[in-house]
């Protein structure tokens, strides 16, 4: 079993949702990285998405915009982004590692390369945004023979015929944008969220997560009681920038949000 | 004419894209799931308007009656016996209604908003002739239009700026990364997966996802089609090289496209050199770029070694793109196209030697199509034919050459 299969077996054992932060990997600067991956995990998170920075993120908002933007201007590249995973491992073995970001970066590294070194350094599963299934026919038996997850999107936009298409390429869990938009955007109905999933669940057996719009403890919670993980993005961001010049109050102003939303998930 | 090593090889050129919208292993479709229906819903629309006689006979109304088409195919014969070489003819597409090319895709692409009953439409621009277009039809047709530029190309376009303005546009600066024309386009695709289900994406070049590398082909191939009878009518015959200028690709595809099957048809797609190719600061993807994944689609662009896309530097705005249309890049692949670049100083002397030659003022884009053809047309003969597509006026550019000149209004 991968490690995103055990970990969401575990959880629902246990009657919890996932907690699935994201944070832009190499921002505000390098070595920030891999203490704030930690201190995530002491907070309550179970998936780490860390962000690839690209230097057009067309899919994002401008709270992600200006995080590509401080990582690139530190100097972070797709290869420094797997070494900060090498280096997580050595203190985690336990906790999944998804990279998220934009097919370029990894076009140019070579699809073979990239898939040999995520499998080495200890990715658990890959999201890049603009790689829809069908353009997968070459990358993706590279993922599946090495183990390695590749995570889809499912938008409020996506028809039933194309989900069960996206769920039969997909592997690890299915990623469900809760509205048209994008990340960083204005708060998501629940209500929509939740009889979307009810569909999503009815075409595939993944585990399914759900983006875009939670902001805080109490939508992060409300989103829990439908789906089976919670990502949040841009409320963690938001911090990163808001401390960029003391990056020692990062972890600290990180942990306590995600913090929240843990207990805020756990309640009964 | 040109021999080819193996003949039974040449393409059916008509036959691309594949039904994925690949040309070879350029193009496709890279967006992000959002975006998906959007497109599969308008490649559904426009395979099927595109065979249907009344969609073109709508179509074909409008570029008659409200672009004033056919434009003329000019013979510059002071210009050619000036340059001592191949007869110049010069495809007039600054006598548009607008100025550009740009009209002949917004006029196709507002037709299908139309029958999407679309009420909103968005565009990005870069010289600001695509935004202009944008504004002119949704003014015809009552939509609402927002226009997306980059604040860099607000600044040396301004007077287009007003254009779209007064047509009752909105300007949105876009103030992310180089602030040029990808910048406007990664606000423009924003926008479209927040308002995708009220708004139509007029895309401005053969570039973004499929099926926009396609049906924007298919709108600008009216130049080439005319642009062949012309010559068959005018000079007796097919010309043995077509030149024109190379941002996304648009206005070349449009020349280029009805002649690929004629295999004694040399074509040059000229890039913005900048400072020169060498230096870093140009817009030369094709030249000197790699291939990569950009805007929705696979091409060759201009980025470093971990995929990052880098600044483009040129004086003509609309050139000023990291990327190229997908079948430009396969064309360049197998051979069918040369792709060559003019620089900032030969395009600004095409600028001039046009305007005093022969009394017209070319855009800063098109004159990298002339900066070109000046090198070729001496290494032709006197009964040989070059046909340069003059894609589009100078009047948005006399600032830029009046400030080169240090001469401020
Ligand atoms: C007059 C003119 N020519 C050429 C271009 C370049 O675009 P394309 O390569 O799509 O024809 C532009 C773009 O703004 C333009 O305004």
């Amino acid at each position: 079993m991968s490690r995103i299969e055990t970990t969401f077996a575990q959880l629902k054992e246990k009657q919890r949702k996932a907690l699935i932060p994201y944070i832009t990997a190499g921002d505000p600067g390098l070595e920030v990285t891999v203490p704030l991956m930690h201190a995530m995990v002491k907070a309550g998170a179970d998936v780490i998405e860390l962000g690839v920075p690209f230097s057009d993120p067309m899919a994002d908002g401008p709270v992600i915009q200006k995080a590509c933007e401080r990582a690139l201007a530190a100097g972070t590249g797709l290869r420094d982004v797997l070494a900060m995973v090498r280096e997580f491992r050595r203190g985690d073995d336990r906790t999944p590692v998804v990279l998220m970001g934009y097919l370029n970066p990894v076009e140019i590294m070579g699809y073979e390369r990239f898939a040999e070194t995520c499998q080495e350094v200890g990715v658990d599963g890959v999201l890049l945004v603009d790689l829809p299934p069908e353009e997968c026919d070459e990358i993706g038996p590279l993922f599946k023979e090495r183990g390695i997850d590749l995570i889809f999107l499912v938008a409020p936009t996506t028809t039933e015929a194309r989900i069960a298409r996206i769920a039969e390429a997909a592997s690890g869990y299915l990623y469900y944008v809760s509205l048209k938009g994008v990340t960083g955007a204005a708060s998501l109905n629940v209500e929509e969220v939740a009889a979307r999933v009810e569909t999503i669940r009815n075409l595939a057996q993944l585990p399914i997560g759900v983006g875009f719009g939670i902001k805080d403890a109490q939508s992060a919670r409300a989103v829990s009681r439908v789906a089976d993980g919670v990502v949040v993005g841009s409320a963690l961001v938001n911090q990163v920038a808001a401390h960029a010049d003391e990056p020692m109050a990062i972890t600290p102003a990180v942990s306590e949000i995600l913090a929240d939303m843990r207990a805020a998930m756990d309640k009964p | 004419m040109t021999q080819r090593p193996d003949s039974t090889q040449t393409p059916d050129y008509g036959a691309f894209p594949d039904a994925r919208g690949h040309f070879g292993r350029f193009g496709g479709r890279f967006v992000s799931e959002t975006l998906m229906a959007a497109l599969d819903e308008l490649e559904t629309m426009y395979r099927r308007l595109k065979d249907d006689p009344q969609f073109q006979a709508d179509f074909d109304y409008d570029l008659a009656h409200y672009v004033g088409r056919p434009s003329p195919l000019y013979l510059a014969e002071r210009w050619t016996e000036q340059l001592g070489g191949a007869r110049i003819w010069l495809k007039r597409e600054d006598l548009n209604h607008t100025g550009a090319h740009k009209v002949n895709n917004t006029i196709g692409q507002a037709l299908l908003a139309k029958h999407m009953g679309k009420k909103r439409v968005i565009a990005e621009t870069g010289a600001g002739q695509h935004g202009v277009a944008s504004a002119t039809v949704a003014a015809r047709l009552g939509l609402e239009c927002h226009v997306f530029m980059g604040e860099e190309d607000i600044r040396r376009q301004r007077l287009n700026v007003y254009r779209m303005k007064l047509l009752g546009a909105e300007v949105i600066p876009v103030t992310s990364g180089s602030r040029t024309l990808k910048d406007a386009m990664n606000e423009a695709m924003r926008d479209w997966v927040t308002n995708v289900d009220d708004t139509f994406y007029i895309i401005g070049t053969v570039a973004g996802p499929h099926p926009y590398p396609m049906l924007v082909r298919d709108f600008q191939s009216v130049i080439g089609r005319e642009a062949r009878e012309q010559s068959l009518a005018q000079a007796g015959k097919l010309p043995d090289a077509l030149v024109a200028c190379v941002g996304g690709g648009s206005n070349a595809i449009g020349l280029f496209h009805p002649f690929l099957n004629d295999e004694g048809v040399a074509m040059y797609g000229v890039e913005a050199a900048g400072d020169g190719v060498d230096t870093g600061r140009h817009a030369a993807p094709l030249s000197v770029g790699r291939p990569g994944v950009l805007h929705g689609n696979r091409t060759y662009l201009m980025e470093d070694d971990n995929g990052q896309i880098v600044e483009t530097h040129s004086v003509s705005a609309g050139l000023d793109y990291p990327g190229v249309g997908p079948e430009h890049a396969w064309l360049k692949d197998i051979g069918r196209v040369n792709y060559v670049s003019a620089d900032d100083q030969e395009a600004l002397a095409a600028f001039r030697e046009l305007t005093r030659v022969e009394g017209i003022m070319p855009a800063l884009e098109s004159a990298h199509a002339l900066a070109y053809a000046r090198k070729l047309a001496p290494t032709l003969g006197k009964d040989q034919d070059i046909v340069i597509n003059l894609s589009g006026r100078g009047d948005k550019d006399i600032l830029t050459v009046a400030e080169i000149d240090g001469i401020n209004f």
